[in-house]
């Protein structure tokens, strides 16, 4: 798939001796399809980044995209590409303005044809079609970091750790708890255990429309985890329906504490609480 | 081969284990120990783990261990100081711990050691009747 | 059940003592750090080694442990493979089940680590040895 080295010194040439008109005809036509939504200026630097890159790299001799020496044209192809990405421009617009190379060459090779040009232009083309492909690839990777970064911000929105009282946190789950997101909130309550060093915690699902097994699972896991670091776990606002799923499941909730309310859970740990301030410290049943 | 000291605080041995323990550095620690609660004749050992990142099956049996033969020697154990992290993994390798009492930091741990012992000396001082108030 | 490809130089260390149990954890660790992983995946791995490197001590009468860095192109991994040439596994399926333990240990070795993993693969036969290879995955 590479260019001989003739067919790279060849284009190293046509590159850099129409190297203006080259430019200003690739900013033209790949400004069509980007219609306005990218500065001309901005355009420009990064059409004269490419041109730059692809005389240097087909200098080198073979030009090859995967190759060593192509590292820089890669490196900014994929900065091209990251940067569309992040403005909202489709993977389309964004290909296009490296295809938009072609009709540039075209024009250019038109004007003094020779035996080899038809050769040549399919292989320039071939290239062109990997930089595109190559455009396209990075623009995907980026988007799906970007989704990626999203949906870990929407995690930790909605999963806020509550001090309730000295000595209690709890978390109100809201929404649907898939397994990723039953972990994270499982892990930062504990860790919050840790850092306010509260014995208690109230695991509130009120705001749960259903739970599965592996969910359930989840938080059977994270009150154990709990009892291991020493501190309690209440499980509140269970609705009828998912008590009714937990026992169809099959699974046992032993000897974890569930309160009806969020209210009588806290009022629980209260009471638990009131009577060791009164009595001292109860044998803690374990 | 390193060895986890043994501070005594009052009536309650203090370990704080601050190292990636070998094996034989935690049976090293488990035989130190029985031997310091015969020579103290403490009632309370806190196992400080606040500084070690994991807790496998082998550390977890020597935690079960020191429990067990520091109830024969009627020394109450109390584990403190888990990361999260390490209960976590734990549960999911499957160890429970059964038998082991665990507070969240030292002091707590102490106040839970202080309430053993308390209870224990009610036991002797009241009624057994008077006992059945607790959760 | 064994994807990505290795990246890097793979690290070695030999298992011989309960001193290179605690080098096989640092190790590890050292590299699940690199990779980025999560600190519960990073407890969870470390963990893992220790058992398998305790059973490859243990049982296998010593052996290595490699360690390496992993790439399935999505995500980077770190890999860690036991070997040694003890007397193999005689019922594997027996070996992999909770509490069964022909060594005084709690049985949790082999089938609490393959919880506490991504992939878990072994190899093993009776007078040759045994090797296990195990991946954990960023998040």
């Amino acid at each position: 798939m590479a260019l001989s080295a003739e067919e790279s010194g060849r284009l190293a040439g046509l590159l850099t001796s129409h190297a203006d008109r080259v430019m200003s005809r690739w900013v033209e036509v790949a400004a069509g399809s980007l219609r306005g939504r990218l500065s001309q200026a901005e355009l420009r630097r990064q059409v004269e980044d490419l041109h730059r890159s692809m005389v240097g790299t087909a200098e080198h001799g073979p030009l090859h995209l995967d190759g060593e020496h192509a590292a820089e044209l890669r490196a900014v192809l994929a900065d091209l590409s990251r940067g569309r990405a992040r403005q909202g421009f489709s993977a389309t617009e964004t290909a296009t303005s490296i295809f938009a190379l072609k009709d540039v060459l075209l024009e250019v090779m038109e004007a003094d044809a020779g035996e080899s040009t038809l050769r040549d232009y399919v292989a320039y083309s071939r290239l062109v079609d990997q930089m595109g492909l190559f455009t396209f690839e990075t623009y995907v990777r980026t988007r799906e970091s970007l989704i990626a970064d999203q949906a870990e911000q929407l995690l930790e929105l909605s999963t806020p750790v509550v001090k309730l009282w000295e000595g209690v946190v709890a978390v109100p789950l809201v929404g649907t708890l898939d397994s990723a997101r039953a972990q994270v909130v499982m892990e930062r309550l504990l860790q919050t255990l840790v850092d306010t060093s509260s014995p208690y915690a109230i695991i509130d699902i009120t705001g749960v429309p259903a739970v599965d097994t592996q969910v359930a699972q989840h938080i059977l896991k994270t009150v154990v985890a709990a009892r291991l670091m020493g501190a309690d776990c209440i499980i509140s606002g269970i609705r009828p329906q998912i008590a009714q799923t937990i026992v169809a499941l099959g699974i046992e909730f032993g000897d974890i504490a569930t309160k009806a309310s969020l209210a009588d859970a806290l009022r629980h740990v209260l009471r638990l609480t009131g009577v060791e301030t009164a009595r001292r410290q109860p044998r803690r049943d374990r | 081969m390193e060895r986890v000291p043994i501070l005594k605080i009052g009536d309650i041995l203090l370990v704080s284990i601050q190292v990636d323990m070998s094996d034989q550095t935690a049976l090293q620690l488990q035989e130190d120990l029985a031997e310091r609660i015969v020579a103290t004749g403490c009632h309370g050992v806190i196992i400080d783990i606040t500084a070690l990142d994991i807790v496998d099956s082998f550390v977890g049996r020597m935690l079960s261990t020191i429990a067990s033969i520091s109830k024969v020697l009627d020394a109450e154990t109390v584990v403190v100081g888990m990361r999260p992290a390490v209960a976590i993994t734990l549960v999911e390798l499957g160890l429970s711990l059964n038998g082991i009492r665990t507070a969240l930091n030292v002091e707590r741990g102490m106040e839970l050691i202080a309430a053993a012992h308390a209870d224990e000396h009610e036991e002797l001082d009241d009624e057994p009747d008077a006992e059945t108030a607790s959760s | 059940m064994i994807t990505g490809v290795d990246v890097g130089q793979p690290q070695t260390q030999a298992i011989r003592s309960d001193e290179d149990v605690v080098r096989v954890r640092q190790l590890v660790r050292t590299v699940a750090v690199a990779v980025r992983l999560s600190l519960v995946d990073q407890t969870k791995l470390v963990t893992a080694a220790s058992e398998l490197a305790r059973n490859t001590l243990v049982y296998g009468g010593g052996g290595s442990v490699e360690v390496n860095t992993v790439d399935n192109g999505l995500r980077r991994g770190v890999r860690i493979v036991f070997a040694d040439s003890g007397p193999g596994i005689v019922d594997l399926d027996l070996a992999l089940t909770d509490g069964y333990t022909t060594g005084g240990g709690l049985g949790l070795g082999l089938s609490g680590a393959r919880r506490l993993v991504d992939e878990f693969d072994i190899w093993t036969a009776v007078g040759e040895g045994t090797r296990i290879t195990v991946t954990k995955w960023s998040r």
